[in-house]
């Protein structure tokens, strides 16, 4: 075989591989969500996967949003600058917070946080038999494990993205008003009566799929774990790379349904 | 009853299974012996159905074990792992009580953490485990824990995947009695894998030896050590020289 068959070869397998991939998760994806309505619902299991998922998540949500608010503000005003618009600087930071960062940043600290947890986390029960030994219990790993963290997912992201928002907006009026010199009754006027619904609710939605990404992806790659140290620290790896990339990809698919024309 | 017909296994091109038969007999106790790499830890997951044979059949009481919904098949079942597999973010006496906590039949937690305690009693550990993490426990202890596990809501069936490797000699017998009372006084049916000749003399009614991915033999506990087969004679008296090579 000619080295141009081989790479095509090549290619070609990886295509392939990709696409057997997409198939698994979105059964997975499918199975996951029919899992959430049916019995039976394993309360302690859901409680702690709201506190890890929502309630720890919390620090590295509000200092993300807090230091791009600032930073956007300042950046607007310099880039305002060159064309006199320096006043805008209010209602970019909340639309630019709002309509992309807040979400995107939110869903890509998840991805980091609480992707790289589940997946390490599920994949060494699976490398040491604890989900043989849950199924041998009469216990669907599926319910115990993955239905009460993409419930988290899908509950508790678009509230931790809802945070960013305001903290970020929060971010931009410090700087605006401190460094900047802003009124403070004016940042925030300008603030309320730009931002519409439809920003809100595209950012919400987008929370939600994030989060619903990111935890999905904690779960699948975790419980197919290949054997031993390696077999866990590769799952981490590729479900935070799959989250990161899936939830970009989900963020641009969004943004078209939310605001093209 | 549990019946295993011709069960075949491979692990990429690597067979481990290469027609497995064997039958246990209601509330009698089968020990499996044979060497590492066997194929023995995987024998018992293709009954419990955590590894799908290849080919062949496998009934319990009859009916043909098989994929799908195997909650309430399970429910009759009792494992200890071979690693011990607990729940490491549980403490002791959750991971005993696990199945006691949940499902229909599910007990209030106290009652629950009760029996647990009572369990972990005849394993030989006290109450004073019972709120550790299994991280907190010793090898042997992780494994005891197990094992209260497996018994905890009186399964039928129970299968111990070598349940006294790395304890003290004194617990070893204490586990072996436990393993033979469970079967004389609770009438369930036990598969153990050990490789503890001592073990098997103390808990087998029936010994089945696994070599080369079949059961190249299988015979009453009495038969064992009058047994011609070469094999067998090799295995029990952990000879290097014989047809068992030492490299594997
Ligand atoms: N999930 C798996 N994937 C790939 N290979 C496996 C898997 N499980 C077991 N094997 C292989 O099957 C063979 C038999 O494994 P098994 O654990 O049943 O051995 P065993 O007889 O229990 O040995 P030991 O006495 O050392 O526990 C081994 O060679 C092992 O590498
Ligand atoms: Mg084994």
């Amino acid at each position: 075989m000619g080295a141009v068959e081989s790479l095509l070869a090549g290619f070609g397998a990886r295509v392939i591989a990709t696409l057997a991939a997409i198939g698994r998760i979105s059964i997975f994806a499918v199975r996951a969500l029919l899992q959430l309505i049916t019995p039976p619902f394993y309360g302690r299991e859901i409680f702690n996967a709201f506190l890890s998922v929502g309630y720890y998540s919390l620090p590295v949500v509000g200092l993300t949003a807090l230091f791009t608010g600032g930073a956007l503000a300042l950046q607007i005003y310099s880039g305002g600058a060159r064309f006199n618009a320096e006043a805008v600087v209010p209602q970019i930071v909340a639309i630019g917070m709002v309509r992309e960062l807040g979400p995107v940043l939110v869903g890509l600290m998840i991805a980091a946080r609480v992707t790289s947890s589940i997946a390490a986390e599920i994949a060494t029960m699976k490398v040491t038999e604890q989900i043989d030994a849950l199924v041998t219990l009469s216990t669907k790993p599926m319910a115990y494990l993955v239905a009460p963290r993409v419930l988290a997912g899908l509950v508790m992201v678009p509230l931790l993205v809802g945070i960013g928002d305001i903290i970020g907006i929060m971010g931009g009026y410090l700087v605006g008003t401190g460094r900047l010199g802003f009124s403070e009754t004016a940042y925030l006027s300008n603030t309320v009566d730009f931002l519409e619904m439809r920003d809100i609710v595209s950012s919400l939605a987008k929370g939600c799929a994030f989060g619903f990404i990111a935890t999905l992806m904690g779960c699948y790659y975790g419980m197919g774990a290949g054997r031993g140290a390696q077999g866990v620290g590769r799952a981490t790896k590729t479900s935070v790379v799959a989250a990161a990339v899936l939830i970009l990809a989900a963020n641009y698919v969004l943004t078209e349904a939310f605001f093209s024309a | 009853m549990i019946r295993l017909e011709d069960v075949h296994k491979s692990f990429g091109k690597k067979p481990v299974l290469r027609g497995v038969s064997l039958t246990v007999e209601k509330g009698s106790s089968t020990v499996i012996i044979g060497g590492s790499g066997t194929g023995k830890s995987v024998t018992l997951k293709c009954v419990l159905g955590l590894i799908q044979p290849d080919s062949g059949r496998i009934f319990v009481d009859g009916a043909q074990a098989k994929g799908g919904d195997r909650t309430e098949f399970l429910s009759r079942f009792g494992m200890l792992f071979q690693g011990a597999a607990l729940f490491d973010s549980l403490p002791v006496w959750q991971n005993v009580a696990f199945r006691l906590l949940r499902g229909p039949d599910a007990l209030p937690r106290p009652q629950a953490r009760d029996k647990a305690i009572e369990k972990l009693a005849r394993v030989g550990l006290g109450p004073e485990v019972a709120d550790l993490f299994p991280a907190e426990l010793s090898g042997g202890m992780q494994k005891r824990v197990g094992l209260a596990r497996a018994i905890a809501a009186d399964p039928e069936i129970i299968f111990f995947d070598e349940p006294t490797t790395g304890l003290d000699p004194i617990m070893a017998g204490v586990i072996n009695d436990l393993i033979r009372e469970i079967v004389t006084e609770m009438g369930a049916t036990t598969m153990t894998i050990t490789h503890d000749m001592s073990s098997v003399r103390a808990i087998a009614d029936r010994v089945a030896m696994l070599h080369d991915g079949i059961i190249r033999w299988e015979g009453d506990i009495r038969e064992m050590d009058t047994t011609s087969d070469a094999y067998v004679q090799q295995f029990i008296h952990g000879r290097a020289e014989g047809p068992i090579a030492a490299v594997r």
